[in-house]
């Protein structure tokens, strides 16, 4: 029996275990997002005063927070926004980014100003730049995708960029140009398809970083209004409370290791398989 | 070598007046007019008109711009609007929490990044290296701010060991300063250890695989002079330039760790500035640190040369 490329692929990238482990981890997390209604024992704005940081128990696994709202439900319900800003950002910044690479990386006159701007960009650090953005802008959680968006699209230039040089050069490009294809399907077809698994394997990071630098932008209070629950805004929120009710911090916290750990752990085996020439080095 | 500082040092500049640029114009597009938000609510509209001449803001944004422009070259950065001084003072006075938050951190960093990437490297696929790249993926995937209230409710509530938060009492003592960034430094130190951790381990192998490793082996030299010497000596570049690019993350980082710790550093002032918009401290603060990024990247590149005799300009 033939075996299908998508299979193939999947086998490969599951022979390390750890990889196979994370993505599972991975696919629970989504599935707990995307179905947190049917999923979620509790509302996760359903406050009960009287039941007010209650530690974990048989009925509220996680414990309960300063309102009496289940602390289970909300990491729930919070992995929706997480995550969802968290791919908003990734789409939007792989859209740009290789928009960007490509240009500056086929056109020769577009390469140094579109590099000179990625230069500037990635000379401030990622939350101070997003910190400011947001400001700028302010907080929303659109707001939060678009300057995260924008911080993150400068790496997938750069790797776009670089890569769309090598392939520029080899020879099916050069035949192709010979053979009359138009600019716009070389660089669309010819160069976008190779060029796509480093863009797949930065994805992956950027999803990670993404979903740490909501988080972080919450935290400080530039970031979603308090009033969604993200795992951000519950660790801000519950800081005041951590000396008695650890669980309010500790669990969304949780949840943000194991989502960035898993998608770090992916694009890790992702790299080793697309890449062989990294295997050695990383 | 020197016209090839120099030239380095020019694409430095570009990169600082395209920041200042991009700072400025967003900065723009902020909602809110500046001279009304410094007078508050009970301000007479002819008040704000006349603090409007005063700075400039009645004027068309590009010659707002290269006015500006023309201060920021000179050094001077501004007014801050809530702090009644300075933004280069302010940051100025702000500065030493952070410098030693990060100097603390990147020795943290670099103590634990580089002996487990050297011990991953040379027992390479076996058990311990998995445990350590493990670890740091661990690492780099842990929030800081998470991690420093953890480490508060274990280290200084329960245990006692530090104080939970600030920079010690107005007038004490420099070591006094010092131990209460002890706590946040490890948070940040172990946060970035991670990159330092993968780098090493890369270079170590790259430079382990070398001919003249295998030389060395087969002189029968002892394998800890060949690791450390031979091999570290060698893979010494490209750690130094991680070490460093981390030491510029850290500034961002940093900005997070201060405020968990209430530490009154330059993170702290930035954070406090866009919550009270106040656009000059924050534009300058972004100038300061981008400045800052910069120079550690020149720094970095002028040091190759005397690490390693091979990289000539």
């Amino acid at each position: 029996m033939q075996r299908s490329p998508t299979r193939l692929f999947l086998e490969r990238l599951f022979r390390r275990r750890l990889v196979l482990i994370a993505a599972l981890i991975l696919l629970v997390v989504v599935v707990l997002a995307v179905f947190a209604p049917l999923i979620a024992p509790y509302s996760p704005t359903g406050m009960r005063v009287t039941q007010r940081l209650r530690p974990p128990s048989f009925t509220n696994w996680f414990g309960t927070d300063e309102f009496g709202r289940d602390v289970l439900s909300r990491v729930i319900y919070g992995g929706r926004a997480s995550l969802g800003i968290g791919l908003a950002v990734v789409v939007a910044s792989m859209v740009a980014g290789t928009a960007l690479g490509l240009f500056a990386g086929y056109f020769r006159v577009l390469d140094a100003p579109v590099m000179r701007l990625v230069d500037a960009m990635m000379s401030l650090p990622d939350i101070l730049l997003a910190i400011f953005l947001v400001a700028v802008l302010g907080g929303s959680a659109g707001n939060v995708v678009l300057a995260l968006a924008v911080v993150y699209t400068p790496r997938v230039t750069r790797v776009v960029r670089s890569s769309t040089l090598v392939v520029r050069e080899l020879p099916f490009v050069e035949a192709a140009r010979t053979l009359g294809v138009s600019t716009w399907r070389i660089m669309t077809v010819h160069i976008l398809l190779n060029v796509a698994s480093p863009v797949l394997v930065q994805a992956t990071f950027i999803f990670a970083y993404a979903v740490l630098a909501e988080a972080g932008l919450s935290f400080l209070g530039v970031g979603v209004p308090p009033e969604i629950p993200t795992w951000g805004t519950m660790i801000a929120a519950g800081q005041n409370y951590a000396d008695r009710s650890m669980w309010v911090v500790l669990f969304p916290g949780l949840a943000i290791v194991l989502a960035a750990l898993s998608l770090q752990v992916l694009g890790d085996g992702l790299r080793d398989m697309l890449d062989p020439k990294l295997r050695k080095s990383l | 070598m020197f016209a090839a500082i120099v030239r380095k040092f020019a694409g430095m500049l570009v990169v600082m007046y395209i920041v200042a640029t991009m700072v400025f114009f967003l900065t723009r597009l902020a909602p809110g007019d500046p001279a009304s938000l410094m007078l508050g609510d009970q301000a007479s509209l002819t008040d704000i008109e006349e603090l409007r001449r005063t700075y400039g803001l009645d004027q068309p944004v590009i010659v707002q711009y290269i006015l500006w422009l023309k201060e920021v070259v000179r050094g001077n950065l501004g007014q801050s609007i809530f702090l009644q001084r300075s933004v280069l003072q302010a940051i100025a006075e702000r500065a030493e929490p952070t410098f030693f938050l990060a100097l603390f951190s990147i020795l943290i960093a670099a103590a634990i990044g580089i002996p487990a990437g050297i011990i991953s490297a040379v027992w390479r696929g076996q058990r311990i290296d998995q445990v350590v790249s493990a670890g740091a993926m661990l690492a780099a995937s842990i929030p800081s701010f998470w991690l420093g209230l953890l480490f508060i409710q274990f280290f200084s509530v329960r245990m006692g060991w530090f104080p939970v938060a600030g920079y010690g009492p107005p007038g004490g003592s420099f070591a006094e300063r010092l131990y209460h960034l002890m706590l946040p430094a490890s948070v940040l130190g172990i946060v970035n250890s991670a990159l330092i951790t993968r780098f090493t381990r890369g270079s170590m192998l790259d430079v382990l695989s070398e001919d003249y490793v295998r030389t060395a082996r087969a002189k029968g030299l002892s394998e800890a002079r060949i690791v450390l010497r031979h091999g570290l000596g060698n893979a010494l570049v490209p750690i130094i330039t991680v070490v460093g690019l981390t030491a510029a993350l850290l500034v961002g980082g940093a900005i997070v760790t201060e405020t968990v710790f209430g530490l009154p550093g330059i993170g702290n002032l930035v954070v406090s500035a866009v919550l009270r918009r106040d656009y000059p401290v924050i534009q300058g603060a972004l100038i300061v640190i981008a400045g800052i990024y910069v120079l550690i990247n020149l720094s970095i590149d002028v040091l190759y040369t005397f690490v390693d005799p091979r990289v000539k300009y």
